[in-house]
């Protein structure tokens, strides 16, 4: 069944993208769309029914090479399981939107014969197919070919309006820019290759214990195995996801047609970053440094880009950076440790942003292709229906409920579990603060967001106004389907991701002794958790257990010194136990999930505070007195460029490395290698050359091209006889 | 079959000696006849050659299909296959069929072009399997002649500077492989292959106008042979000919250059660098690592701004040898099987590339790039297959090109994280040329009135790709059949190879 999920979507974007010609556009489009739903069907059949063990399921031998043993293959367990049914579930729901989103495209000329639908489906499920192939991996290296997939698969689909200057520019940015974080990536998985021998993830895991003892000699120092390692697949995940300083091509991406936006960019690809910072959770939970790091990234980011947001006027814009900002927020969560509320916001979030997106589709269509708010205003009641699927969605991604209860709309539940665990992790310092800060932002632009679009008086082209009318049957519906989510995804799935710990044991899978430990933390009730030390330090750790682990890691050390390798050695560390069981792992000592449910009121409430705060302040701008905004950005114009203009960072970038790298390729081509190599090679030449020319002139004549070639033949001849005559004898 | 390798080593001469004895040339008849046997005789070699794919023995590590006879003034003719050179000689094989069929349309001097590249197979495949040094010099040398006449009578307007280039470049490095190979010759006596495989060559330190020589004879020998590869395959600084002679040669001659000629170098490292003068290429080999690693960034950046499609596949090309000379040099089991992998893919990739740009070059007559854009709307098929070989290029995840390059980068990493991290920067920069020239290219609108009537692929170039891109998705996909093959022969060189180097050999190269 697993095979089919994950094959589904192969067959029909190679069916549809080779073959329409055969079935028709029409057919390419109910294939693709009609598989995707089967794999959406599957995987929820799979999500609801799966077992406590993980399972493997081998496809194919991939790459062999000495120690180096890599399959294609499965593994099924939690962590899968969920992304899974978000990649499956938004990707069909987005196929149908596609239907109607798609139908007429002024950027190409149908009477010309320019086909794009079968195209655009086709690249939708191929890049539905590698994200699988991201999240099943059970290897590094396959999850990197799913990495450079789904990268492939934005690509094409950014630059899907091929004849838009703009277009091409922000596809190849895309891609470039997570080219510079799958460099980690790779490095990252040579040093682990290097230090364990394998790049299998049970076999990383079961090794991390023991990396995070030894060191590895990594340019000019020796760094901590585990640590170097951990942060190089960091900066791997921080160029998929978008996160501070690799982020520079996420709003670029808007480009792409809008469904493309709100499955690539919004609910699947870009969280693979978070997704591999949780797999990876067994070899994080030793790497303390870059966790710390990983808080420190997350907060800015989810800082930064909501300070962008709000005073973007493109309509997309403005989500895409709610899109960074709210990655920001997952790899926070993750970075303290908790990466089941890492995987929570990620679920809950897919949700209401595809929601969001689908919903601003949905008002772009109607407005004809217009995406600058300035000239919307006032549409809620000439699209009502896409208007509530975007108060649903902005209820949840500001965080909507009722305070001290696990009530509330998706973001809600997911969003303060996060703030509620940094606070958990690092208490009130600086992520914690940025975090709610974010939060207020993101409360403000987006209402900011609907009070322009929905509300006030009609602006712009009042004959886009005039036309504006609600989406077809094959829009609103998965609008209506992803509203369920944004609205109930929280309450649903709050106790197992972050609510209730024994649950949240047996949803992942994990084994009995963090029950315990999550047992312990109950009965010590409030008054521990207040004082911020829990009692774990005090419960006897499971002695047998940590006495044979240490046994065995002394014995393999002693075996990696004296093994004798042949020149260089690889697979220094080969820890002999087993994998830690279930999906996501978190130490003996991270107790931070315990504090969090215990934290004080005024933490809890603090996200709830900061999302008034900002709708309030949005309300006063944009519907109390609209003539704030403008008053404020005079008053403020460096501020206010410096927002409106990313902090600049494109322009950064284009300084110290797009140029630079033009200038330096010039100069090594004009000067290096025309100016300086050619010439002295040419001039010792210069003697010959004459002689040659004459050489070749009588050869084009004819003559000496028939005696070069009568020595070539004659010396091949010579060859040829002497071994047929060997033959002969 | 007794004689297999000989039958495959001298099948495209035999025809090319027809073709020259038998057929007059000129008429458009005999054009055409000349294409056939041409095709004809490329295919059966290559059918031929599969029979020694099958018959080959991966597990043994020795030469196979040994054949031996002797020849004029006492040296031999003596040929064999093991793992290392067998892909060689598939790659070979495989390729000439679609250089031929690329080559449709020549119309000037068709028989004698096509008597080079006949020629050319024959040299070409013989440098492979030769087991005596006087026989590899021959045909290594020899290939030189064919490949200068093709690019000095086939080629573009510049041919005559850049046929001479490419001739005196190689020329001038093969001098010193003759010196080393003469002094091996008087050193040893002999010039047979496998047994000086065993030898040890002296690696003491020899003083020479002063200096200091570590590793000693060793160390020369190895410079010596390693000075003409480098210029083959070619190494910075002395790459500047291959960008002059791709642009200049046509089409078929390109691919060839790239898709094998080249890769002569690298099986000369895995043939001599690595097993022969081992204690050699500890001494020299780091520093070579490093000039790769500044002719990846270099070339990369420099193909960065080309205005020459032909130049910025060449530019590549020259990057992305480097990489193979790091996997080669790490001495690595994963880099040398990656290696030789890369050498593969990149004959498919650089292949398919090179005709990509003879394809519109045929319909438009220009390589600059800014007299394209747009040509998605009129030519579907051409930009998937450029898209495909684009993404092969980069090293994407699932052709070929990424298993061997992943290899190669491993491997490396375990020798010198320093190169490793430079070297990686070829993804990064490898996407920014290869992005750009194709949006350049392919991307965009059709607003040039030239290109309003261009055609997309014919049936006979679709049927050029189509071999192409089926094996770069196979060996993506399924690396095991090549790795199989090739495997265990890395395994005994990397074996021998650090067998050979002495124990506390540092100390010893420097108290002597």
């Amino acid at each position: 069944m697993e095979t089919i999920i994950l094959f589904a979507p192969l067959v029909g974007a190679i069916l549809g993208g080779f073959g329409w010609r055969v079935i028709g556009e029409k057919g390419a489009m109910v294939l693709t769309t009609g598989l995707l739903f089967l794999a959406a069907l599957l995987s929820w059949i799979v999500f609801l029914t799966l077992g406590d063990q993980t399972q493997h399921i081998h496809v194919l031998n991939w790459i062999t090479s000495g120690e180096l043993d890599v399959s294609w293959a499965i593994r099924m367990d939690r962590l899968t399981a969920i992304m899974l049914i978000v990649v499956t579930t938004v990707s069909s729901l987005v196929h149908l939107y596609s239907w109607g989103y798609m139908a007429h495209d002024e950027n190409f000329d149908e009477g010309k014969g320019e086909n794009y639908k079968a195209r655009f489906f086709a690249y939708l499920s191929f890049f539905t197919f590698t994200m699988l192939m991201l999240v099943t991996s059970d290897n590094l290296l396959q999850m990197f070919f799913g990495w450079e997939g789904v990268g492939v698969a934005s690509y094409l689909l950014i630059g899907f309006y091929y004849k838009k200057p703009s277009a091409n520019a922000a596809a190849m940015k895309a891609f470039i820019v997570n080219r510079v974080g799958d460099f980690g990536f790779l490095l990252g998985m040579f040093g682990l290759f290097y230090m364990t021998g394998s790049l299998q993830l049970d076999d990383v895991f079961s090794a991390a214990p023991a990396l995070s003892e030894t060191n590895l000699d990594f340019l000019w120092g020796s760094w901590n195995a585990v640590e170097l390692c951990a942060f190089l697949l960091f900066v791997g995940a921080m160029g998929k996801s978008a996160q501070l300083f690799l982020h520079t091509w996420l709003p670029d991406a808007m480009e792409g047609p809008t469904p493309v936006s709100a499955l690539i960019h919004a609910a699947t690809m870009v969280t693979a970053g978070v997704f591999l910072v949780c797999r990876m959770s067994p070899v994080y939970e030793y790497a303390p440094h870059a966790q710390t790091f990983i808080v420190v990234i997350g907060a800015s980011t989810a800082f930064f880009a909501a300070t962008v947001g709000l005073v973007q006027n493109d309509i997309k814009r403005v989500i895409a950076y709610s899109t960074c900002s709210q990655l920001g927020y997952m790899f926070a969560a993750a970075g303290v440790g908790v990466y089941s509320v890492a995987m929570f916001h990620l679920l809950t979030h897919a949700f209401f942003k595809a929601l969001l997106f689908l919903s601003a589709g949905s008002v772009i269509t109607a407005m004809h292709h217009e995406q600058d708010m300035r000239n919307y205003g006032g549409l809620r009641k000439k699209v009502p229906l896409t208007f509530w699927a975007m108060i649903f969605g902005t209820l949840a991604i500001t965080g909507v409920g009722i305070p001290f209860t696990p009530i509330g709309f998706a973001g809600f539940l997911s969003k303060d579990a996060i703030i509620e665990s940094v606070w958990g992790g690092t208490g009130a310092g600086y992520a914690f603060w940025l975090l709610v800060i974010a939060a207020a932002f993101t409360s403000f632009y987006s209402w900011r967001l609907i009070f322009m679009t929905f509300f006030g008086r009609p602006r712009g082209d009042h004959h886009a106004h005039d036309h504006a009318k609600e989406s077809p049957w094959v829009m609103t519906v998965p609008l209506v389907v992803l509203s369920f989510g944004a609205i109930f995804a929280g309450m649903i799935w709050y106790n197992v991701f972050f609510g209730d710990h024994a649950k949240l044991v047996k949803f992942f899978g994990l084994p009995a002794h963090a029950e315990q430990t999550a047992d312990a933390g109950h009965a010590t009730t409030g008054e521990a958790a207040q004082t911020g030390e829990g009692t774990h330090g005090a419960t006897p750790p499971v002695p047998d257990a940590t006495m044979s682990e240490n046994q065995a890691e002394a014995e393999l050390m002693d075996e990696a010194k004296t093994s004798p390798d042949v020149g260089v050695s690889t697979a220094v560390i080969k820890y002999p136990g087993v994998a830690p069981q279930g999906a996501i792992y978190m130490g003996q000592e991270n107790e931070v999930i315990d504090k969090a449910h215990h934290a004080p009121a005024w933490v809890k409430v603090s996200p709830f505070v900061a999302m008034l705060a900002g709708l309030l302040v949005a309300w006063l701008f944009y519907i109390k007195d609209t003539s704030l905004p403008k008053r404020f950005a005079e008053a403020q114009p460096g501020l206010y460029r410096f927002l409106l203009n990313k902090w600049y960072f494109d322009e950064l970038y284009e300084r110290i490395f797009v140029r630079p790298a033009l200038w330096f390729g010039y100069q090594f081509w004009k000067k290096g290698d025309e100016g300086s190599i050619d010439r002295v090679i040419d001039g010792m030449a210069v003697g010959i050359v004459p002689t040659f020319t004459r050489f070749l002139n009588r050869m084009q004549s004819g003559y000496l091209f028939h005696y070069a070639f009568a020595m070539v033949i004659g010396i091949v001849g010579l060859m040829l006889w002497v071994v047929l005559n060997g033959g002969a004898n | 079959m007794q004689h297999l390798l000989s039958i495959v080593i001298f099948t495209p001469a035999v025809a090319a000696l027809i073709l020259a004895l038998v057929l007059r040339g000129g008429s458009p008849e005999a054009d055409r006849n000349a294409k056939w046997v041409a095709l004809t005789a490329t295919s059966v070699t290559f059918l031929i050659s599969l029979f020694l794919l099958a018959g080959f023995d991966p597990s043994n590590t020795g030469f196979q299909f040994m054949e031996k006879y002797s020849w004029i003034m006492g040296f031999q003719y003596r040929v064999g296959v093991d793992g290392l050179s067998i892909l060689f000689v598939m790659l070979t094989t495989f390729m000439m069929p679609l250089v031929i069929v690329g080559s449709w349309n020549v119309t000037d001097r068709v028989k004698e072009y096509m008597i080079a590249f006949l020629v050319l197979e024959t040299l070409m495949v013989g440098t492979f399997v030769t087991l005596d040094l006087v026989l590899f010099y021959l045909f290594f040398e020899a290939g030189l002649i064919p490949m200068f006449l093709i690019i000095g009578i086939w080629g573009g307007k510049q041919r005559v500077y850049a046929a001479f280039k490419f001739f005196l470049y190689t020329f001038f490095g093969s001098v010193f492989m003759l010196v080393s190979i003469i002094y091996i010759y008087f050193h040893t006596g002999t010039t047979d292959m496998p047994g000086l495989l065993v030898y040890e060559f002296p690696y003491t330190p020899v003083h020479i106008l002063g200096i200091t020589i570590p590793g000693g004879v060793q160390t020369l020998l190895w410079l010596g042979f390693f000075i003409s590869f480098a210029i083959k395959m070619p190494l910075w600084p002395v790459h500047t000919w291959l960008p002059a002679a791709h642009v200049q040669a046509p089409t078929a001659g390109s691919v060839v250059l790239a898709a094998v000629l080249l890769k002569l170098a690298d099986y000369g490292f895995l043939r001599f660098s690595l097993p022969m003068f081992p204690v050699g290429n500890l001494v020299v080999g780091p520093w070579a690592m490093w000039l790769a690693v500044i002719a990846i960034i270099w070339t990369s950046l420099v193909a960065l701004v080309q205005t020459d499609i032909k130049r910025v596949i060449a530019y590549s090309s020259v990057a992305h040898m480097a990489v193979v000379l790091l996997g080669i040099f790490s001495g690595t089991q994963q880099g040398i099987e990656g290696g030789i992998f890369m050498v593969v893919a990149h004959g498919f990739t650089s292949a398919a590339l090179f005709l990509a740009v003879g394809v519109v070059y045929d319909r438009m007559h220009t390589r600059e790039i800014s007299a394209y854009g747009g040509l998605v709307k009129r030519m579907p098929a051409y930009a998937t297959i450029f898209m495909f070989f684009t993404m092969a290029n980069v090293g994407l995840p699932g052709t070929a090109n990424f298993v061997g390059e992943f290899l190669i980068l491993v491997g490396v990493f375990q020798v010198n994280t320093w190169v490793a991290l430079f070297a990686t920067t070829s993804v990064i920069l490898s996407a920014a040329y290869a992005l750009w020239l194709y949006r350049r290219v392919v991307f965009g609108d059709l607003i040039k009135e030239s290109l309003r009537s261009i055609t997309d692929l014919s049936t006979r170039e679709k049927w050029i790709f189509a071999p192409l891109v089926a094996m770069t998705l196979l060996l993506g996909v399924y690396p095991d059949l090549v790795t199989n093959i090739i495997g265990p022969s890395v395994t005994q060189l990397v074996q021998n190879y650090h067998d050979a180097l002495p124990d506390n050999l540092l100390s010893d190269l420097v108290e002597h």
